[in-house]
């Protein structure tokens, strides 16, 4: 299922949540919407599910206005953050709920609803506990209910929101997987709305950056990671040292830093240095090392320059010996954006 | 216990004291007016008491009560579990006007609720007239004593709900409607269950005032004995004519009725632990 979301707008109250946002969604893509808390992910996320309407724009499920559907006409399956498991109903039922609202000839024998619930609880490893009540179960157990409620219709497309906010970090990166082996055994188009910039580069073939109800970039992993397009994808994805002065020359300075600005015109800007694109350089602006500490094959290196701006370094462990008092570093590469 | 004190602990002391206090006053106000009730109606022993109730007066009083408890408290459920259902998970223009709506009959006076009924259909009042032409009755009539008494307790299962139902939020609701469960459906199966504790405690509350009601009642019903009495005014009647042991009698009868509606709540708790808790009670 392709979608298209086109110029789509969404005001509460006086507050703009959306802002002529447009995004294309490919067939059996796992996508991204990652963002700050008021960003805008969620209302985009509701409003593909069809859960909130839209001020202005359209929403197009393969090439089909859906902009005022419901959801149940679009059929999506929606995962919510705090799960929304029916408490007094056991996991078989909750995930049969989809199929028995059916009617007439479109509702499934008991015996076919019976095998699609064997089926799912097996696809997300939770055999042998249909019979329990959603109070009975563990944070991810919960959330692996969800989503095989979600998945029981059939959905042409999966929205979870925040789908492993509520969990911690070991059972969050094992559902991540798990979603992941979901999506590619059952392909179907999925987006997920995360805060969690390493869920999503970690999930995500394609990850859509928003910031304050626009979208700033829409790309792979890599290129958000390597290409930001702007300062705030820069700040908001990865490790960056962020610093303020003027570029003059293909040379961005700022007090005693300076760094690569090939090609940019002279003129103020704000830059950023990834704490990896640094190294020793005889050549480069002097800093004081305050401190080494190890992290497995990795050294973090705290730095701080004359005029007491800290930058942070991280540099392969043989190479830590080198960081002590008093050392010059240049960066390889730096993101340089007009001010 | 030495071996357990946590930090907000507080002194043995504090702690006798505290829960002296709580328990005197609760027999000061609870427990003693309550045994003296029964205490004042078996006074001359079981027999002037059974024939107080058994007297057909006293009779008719319990039977209306019953009945108006019976009209009011379902009107109160439908009209409880729709207001709370829209306050709580609707946005609409004049909602917060709605709230203190529902929370007007605990403003206002009984009295002035029943007067209020008064004025509107009594002889002198606004329908009074039409009524009278088509012969219908609701002043000093049953139909009165029951609106009256809808008027007082309709809060109490709405301001139950309310808050439950914030609380709980509309994610169940929006994953069943997701899922192509239609609104009615949606309440029944999601809505409806997550409550059930809830409503069950504001029916039971509602039901306590209803039989128990007597200002508004007072105003509306016209004191006709055998007709228009429920159980407090009756019990008013005869304190009045100095029959001590007949009100006591109808009195305790009246406490009774409250003790079976608490046994009631505690049995069917018990009766279902795996469901309690989990509903947020």
């Amino acid at each position: 299922m392709t979608i298209s979301i086109r110029s789509v707008e969404k005001k509460f109250g006086r507050y703009p949540a959306l802002n002529k946002v447009g995004l294309e969604i490919a067939d059996g893509e796992l996508l991204a919407l990652l963002g700050p808390s008021g960003s805008g992910k969620t209302t985009l996320l509701r409003v593909i599910a069809g859960l909130e309407f839209p001020d202005a724009g359209q929403v197009l499920f393969h090439d089909q206005d859906v902009t005022f559907a419901s959801a149940a006409a679009r059929r999506v399956g929606f995962v919510f953050q705090q799960y929304a498991l029916f408490k007094h109903m056991t996991v078989a039922k909750n995930i049969a709920f989809g199929l028995d609202v059916r009617k007439g000839k479109d509702k499934p024998s008991k015996v076919e609803i019976t095998r699609r619930v064997d089926e799912l609880l097996r696809l997300v490893e939770l055999e042998g506990l249909g019979g329990r009540y959603p109070s009975q179960l563990s944070g991810g157990q919960r959330q692996r209910v969800a989503l095989s409620r979600a998945l029981a219709v059939q959905p042409s497309v999966l929205l979870l929101d925040e789908p492993f906010g509520a969990l911690d970090a070991t059972v969050r990166k094992s559902l991540r997987k798990e979603l992941r082996r979901v999506h590619d055994a059952t392909g179907v188009t999925t987006i997920f709305v995360t805060h969690d910039q390493e869920e999503a580069l970690d999930l995500a073939d394609r990850v859509a950056i928003l910031n304050q109800g626009v979208i700033e970039q829409v790309g792979t992993p890599e290129q958000v990671h390597d290409h930001p397009v702007s300062p705030f994808v820069c700040g908001f994805v990865g490790e960056s040292n962020r610093f303020e002065g003027v570029v003059s020359g293909g040379r961005f300075t700022s007090g005693s830093v300076f760094l690569p600005a090939t090609g940019l015109a002279d003129g103020p800007a704000v830059a950023f240095a990834r704490p990896h694109d640094f190294s020793l350089d005889g050549s480069g602006f002097e800093v004081r090392v305050n401190r080494v500490h190890i992290q497995g094959a990795l050294a973090h290196v705290d730095a701080e320059t004359a005029d007491g701006r800290r930058i942070d370094v991280v540099t392969s462990r043989d190479q830590a010996e080198h960081f002590t008092g008093t050392v010059r570093l240049a960066a390889r590469k730096a993101h340089v954006f007009p001010a | 216990m030495a071996a357990h004190r946590r930090s907000t602990d507080d002194p043995v002391w504090a702690k006798v004291l505290i829960i002296g206090l709580v328990l005197l006053f609760l027999g000061l106000v609870l427990v003693l007016p309550l045994a003296a009730v029964f205490a004042e109606a078996l006074r001359k022993g079981l027999q002037p008491a059974l024939e107080a109730i058994s007297n057909p007066d006293a009779l008719a009083a319990v039977k209306l009560t019953l009945l108006t408890a019976a009209i009011t408290v379902p009107f109160n459920v439908v009209f409880g579990l729709c207001a709370a259902w829209a306050v709580a998970k609707h946005d609409f223009p004049g909602k917060s006007l709605l709230i203190t709506l529902i929370d007007l009959p605990f403003s206002v006076s009984p009295v002035v609720a029943g007067l209020i009924y008064v004025l509107v259909f009594g002889l002198q009042g606004w329908f009074g007239e039409r009524l009278i032409d088509h012969d219908i009755k609701i002043i000093f009539a049953v139909p009165g004593i029951v609106l009256a008494t809808i008027f007082v307790t309709f809060p109490f299962i709405a301001r139950e709900l309310i808050p439950l139902m914030q609380e709980q939020g509309v994610s169940e609701e929006e994953a069943a409607v997701s899922m192509g469960a239609s609104g009615l459906y949606t309440f029944w199966r999601v809505t409806a269950p997550n409550v059930r504790w809830g409503l069950l405690y504001g029916v039971l509350l509602c039901n306590a005032r209803a039989m128990g009601e007597f200002g508004a009642v007072s105003v509306v019903s016209g004191h006709i004995r055998g007709l228009t009495n429920t159980m407090p005014l009756h019990v008013e009647i005869l304190y009045n004519e100095y029959d001590f042991v007949g009100a006591f009698a109808v009195a305790a009868l009246l406490c009774l009725l409250a003790i079976v509606t608490l046994v009631l709540k505690t049995a069917l708790e018990v009766a279902q632990p795996a469901v309690r808790g989990r509903s947020g009670h």
